[in-house]
Formats: C-alpha cells, structure tokens, sequence
C-alpha cells in the first residue's frame, strides 16, 4: 500500500518533469519585444519584476503588442483582507532602520536591499502574532497618478519577496503614497534617492 | 413748437447718419471673417468702456478662448459697453460698426455678468460655446496633507471640499452634476468616494486591500474606471457609480495607471507598462483585448484625458522634464504643446486646464489654447496646486 503510493507519487513527480520539459521546447521563439516577468525565467531577483536596468526606455515603433496572459505560476497572490489588521497596534521603530530603497521608475528589489527584507522576514517569522504593512513611496519625477500605482508596485514587490521567503501571504498588507510623503523635501538627486523607498511597519496585536 | 423743431432736426440727423451708415455699408469691400478659415490665428479685438475687474475679467476670458486684446485700429472686432451697476455691452465688427451682439445682464456678481457676456461674445464670434462660466476641481497640497478645491475656471471663487486632514487627490467630475469623486487616504488608506457638493453626503465605490485610486467618472456619470491593486497588481476595474458590478479589465504583472474615458463611454485610455516602458493604451470599458496608442515624438506618456469631441487625447510626455501633447485619438504624431502636466479638457475641445511647475516644488495651474498655443496662469492660491479637472 505504502510503496504504491510512493510509486504514484514518482508517476507524478515524473510527468510534471516531463511536462515541464515538454513545455519548455514547445515554447515559441524568443518575442522581439522584451516583455518583463512573461518571457523571463525566475533567476535569483524577484519574480516578475524585471532585472535592474533592463527595462529601459523603448522606441515607440511598435503599435499593438498582444498582452499575454498571464500563466499560473505568475498569477499574484490577492492581497488579503483589510479587516484583518483592524485595530492593530501600528509599530514605526521595529523596521525603522530596514527601509529598502529603489532605482528612479523602478519596482524591482535591489540586490543591496535584500538582507534588509530578510532581517523582516526573520522577525516575523519569529513573531507569528504580527502582521506588516508596507508603504511604497516615490520621488516627485513621475507624474502624481503615475507614481501613485509605481508606490503601490514598489510595495507589492517587497511584498512578493517576503512571501518567496515564507511569509504568509494574509499577514502583508500594502498601501501606496506616491509622491505626497518625501523623506527628504529636496529637489535634487540626493533627496529623490531617500524618497524612493519602501517603509515597513510591524502591527502588533491588540 | 420748439419740441417739434427739435424733433424735426433730430430726425433729420437720424435719417442723414442712416443714409451713411447705408452707404457706409455698401461701398465697403466685403469682410472676411476669419473664424472658420484658421484657428490657430488670434482673433484681433478691441475692449472700451468697461473698467476694474470688469474690464481684467473681459480681457482674460477673450484671450484664453482665442482673442487677443488690441488697440481699436488693430482690431476685427470691438467690444463697447460699461459697467456702472450692471455689465452692458455690444460686439461691433471694427469696420463697419455692425452690431453682432448687444446685451445688458443683471444678477449674480459683476464677474459673473462679465463671465457670461464674454461667453456671448464668443458664441457670437465664432458659434461655439464658451467656457467662461464653467468650474474646476484640483488638488490643493498643503505639505503633509492634501485637499480638494473647486472653483470658477479662472481660480477665482476657490471652495475647500474635503476638510479630512489627509491626503485627497485624483478628483473626476461626474458629468453635469455638483458631484465629485476622488481619491482619500481619510480611512488609512487610499479608498475612492463619491462626494454631492450640495448635501455634503459622501459615499464609498472602492475600499478593497491595498490601493483604490485613480478614479475616473464615465461621461454619461454611471460608471467609475479606478486602479486597485486588490489582485496583487494594480490594474483596471470598472464598476457602476455606486461600486455595485466591479468589473477587472487588465492582468498585467507591471500595472497600470491613469484611466480617462472616450466620450462615447465605450473605450477607456490608460498607462501600462506591460511592455516593459511607459506607454498609453486604449481598452474596451467592457473588457478586451489592450491596444497600444501610438505616440509618435513623445515617450513615457502618462495622464491622457479625450477631448468632448472624442478627436484628440491629450496626455502628459516625459522627456527630460513633463510635457503637454496632444495626439488624435487613434493614434499617431504626437504634437508637443507646452511644459507641463496632467492636462484636461475645458468643453469646447479647444482650451486645456493643466500642472505648472513653478519653482521647484510648487506647482500652480495654467491654462492652455491648443490652437494658438498661448498659456495663461490661473492659480489664485499660496499653496502648490496640481491635478485639475474641468466640469463638464
């Protein structure tokens, strides 16, 4: 009994190998327009989010790209419901000193970054009773709108990484400021590069 | 007996200067009016006998709706009248002293007699239908918070509608109504309302996880196009006013931003950067298949808003600091305005409300004729002042 379902169990693991094999020489040629986190392998940087400084400006030659569905392993996680961290405690100090900061127009998570959101991810791991929401910022160079889903993005990727590194998913809530909460009021490179960053505050129970 | 002589050479008068005036007519080489011939080109006129506000007020709105103030020799047009108590006053064609309007209004104030009478002017001079009475709303920041503001289209008249001590933003008119809807972070978090300005009475559409912003009121006012990141990304939803029947419209991994609608209601334009860069694209409002918006001479486009005439989108460029630019609704040459950003369209399809960035950090409102491509200032307030969005 036993070792029969060991041997479904390898049936299966050896079909999903196959399959995967199969479907990775079904797949088509190479598109001509780079699209990140659809025609990219997940290699060591967050998924989906596309490697720094590869998704540079691109001329406006082409007119009508199909926008691919997105296959399952690529489907987001939904963001979990606001009610449950209703009447938490919100804790600013914790993770004060963990606030990851981002390339200009970027979302994805510097390499330089990542041991912060590791150091979260241990907290909270040893913390089950917290939860964290994280607030994705901008610098003022994009416009107002624009820059109000770039912060939610900005959030939704430590968010991803957190949840690559075992967080639960219902434990992480976001929310966007765009440009309206500058760390730093300055107008030049210095002070845009404070601004472009992600906050972390733990929820303590009630 | 000395009335009647009176009378008599009165008529006399009368009846030579009308002679004249007739012979005046007939002898002239015919006008030709410029209005349909070429837009771009500034209608010359002239404005005598109106003083104050009344007069600065004229002025502003003849300029921004294609006019240019000139002296009596230089121009097509004259504007006569006066405002002792109540604005009076008659359109002239310069040359030959036509009369084309002749009108004395009462009620309200004088600026709004003024506003009302340069709309007259306008619809006189060239059939369409002005826009000097009609309203904003904008975004006033005041450091850590920020609030939404109506007022006349000039700035003047401002009115704080949110009091929250929080951040509002993103307002959108819902067509024909005092109504508005924007965005709020009153709750803790980014949720979108809908706010009567009469009653005061504010009502949740979308206050799912995570982000609720960027709302945009369909033209017939049932439907609301937002960005929710409620799915792990933040795309396009729609859903009717009230937040009843959301609908998700994309799925892209990178997300989108910015929704404006066609005037028909039938498409939405919005920002993706599903290609990897910025860029404007237009989607059925029921759902389908996203389509690029070619924008040839500009990148990185952001904040489209359709003109009432569905003809051309206008949207802010990013090269090196925001521009304004225009491009025809299906695409195509983009053509670069102004500096600036977030531009809408006023009624008339013609005038743009959009974002200045005065000195560095402060932000103030302009107004733009897309035909002659003047630019008018129109903040009236201390605070940084962006997003405008003019009722329609």
């Amino acid at each position: 009994m036993k070792n029969l379902k060991i041997k479904v169990e390898l049936v299966l693991v050896v079909l999903a190998v196959v399959s995967v094999v199969v479907g990775c020489k079904r797949k088509p040629q190479p598109p001509l327009t780079y699209i990140p986190g659809v025609s990219k392998p997940i290699t060591n940087e967050v998924a989906g989010f596309g490697k720094e400084g590869t998704t540079g400006i691109e001329t406006d030659k082409t007119i009508a790209i199909p926008i691919p569905l997105p296959t399952t392993n690529e489907v987001a996680t939904p963001l979990a419901d606001r009610d449950l961290i209703e009447g938490m405690i919100p804790d600013r100090d914790t993770f004060k000193l963990n606030i990851i900061y981002f390339d200009f127009d970027r979302s994805s998570i510097r390499t330089s970054e990542r041991s912060k959101l590791d150091a979260i991810a241990k907290v909270l791991k040893s913390k089950t009773e917290t939860k964290i929401q994280i607030e994705g910022h901008c610098d003022e160079r994009g416009t107002e709108e624009y820059n109000r889903t770039l912060g939610e993005r900005r959030a939704l990727a430590a968010r991803e990484y957190l949840i690559r590194s075992g967080i639960n998913a219902d434990r992480i809530f976001t929310i966007s400021y765009g440009e309206d909460k500058p760390a730093d009021p300055g107008h030049n490179e210095e002070a845009w590069a404070k601004n472009r960053r992600d906050e972390f505050i733990l929820l303590l129970p009630k | 007996m000395k009335m009647n002589r009176t009378k008599y050479w009165a008529s006399l008068i009368l009846a030579v200067n009308l002679c004249f005036s007739l012979l005046g007519q007939t002898e002239q080489p015919k006008i030709v009016i410029q209005k349909w011939v070429d837009p771009s080109k500034e209608i010359p006129i002239s404005i005598s006998g109106f003083t104050g506000e009344v007069y600065a007020t004229l002025k502003f709105d003849l300029e921004v709706m294609g006019c240019k103030v000139v002296s009596s020799e230089q121009a097509s047009y004259s504007v006569e009248g006066s405002n002792n108590g109540n604005v009076q006053g008659r359109l002239f064609i310069a040359q030959t002293k036509n009369q084309l309007l002749g009108k004395a209004y009462s009620g309200g104030t004088l600026r709004d007699q003024t506003h009302a009478f340069a709309d007259d002017i306008i619809f006189a001079l060239t059939a369409v239908k002005g826009i000097a009475q009609t309203k904003i709303a904008f975004k006033v920041d005041f450091g850590s918070t920020s609030e939404i503001f109506i007022s006349d289209y000039d700035g003047f008249n401002p009115i704080q509608v949110t009091r929250d001590n929080s951040i509002a933003s993103a307002p959108s008119w819902v067509s024909g109504k005092m109504m508005l809807v924007y965005n709020s972070y009153k709750s803790g978090f980014p949720d979108i309302y809908s706010h009567e300005l009469n009653t005061g009475i504010r009502k949740v559409i979308a206050q799912y996880s995570g982000s609720n912003i960027s709302p945009a009121v369909s033209p017939d006012g049932k439907r609301v196009a937002m960005i929710l990141s409620k799915a792990g990304s933040p795309n396009l939803y729609v859903a009717n006013i009230d937040g009843t029947g959301l609908q998700r419209l994309t799925t892209t991994k990178e997300g989108e931003s910015c929704p404006c609608w066609s005037p028909d209601g039938n498409t939405i334009c919005f920002t993706s950067r599903a290609s990897g860069s910025t860029a404007l694209y237009t989607i059925s409002s029921t759902g389908g298949q996203m389509k690029r918006l070619q924008t040839i001479g500009a990148i990185n486009g952001t904040e489209p808003d359709w003109s009432p005439d569905g003809k051309m989108i206008a949207f802010t460029a990013q090269m090196g600091g925001f521009q304004i630019c225009i491009v025809p609704d299906e695409g195509g040459e983009a053509q670069i305005l102004t500096a600036g950003a977030d531009p809408s369209w006023a009624p008339n399809s013609r005038t743009i409300i959009f974002t200045r960035n005065t000195v560095r950090g402060t932000r103030s409102l302009s107004l733009l004729d897309v035909y002659t491509k003047r630019v008018k200032d129109c903040n009236r307030m201390k605070a940084s002042c962006s997003q405008p969005v003019w009722a329609k």
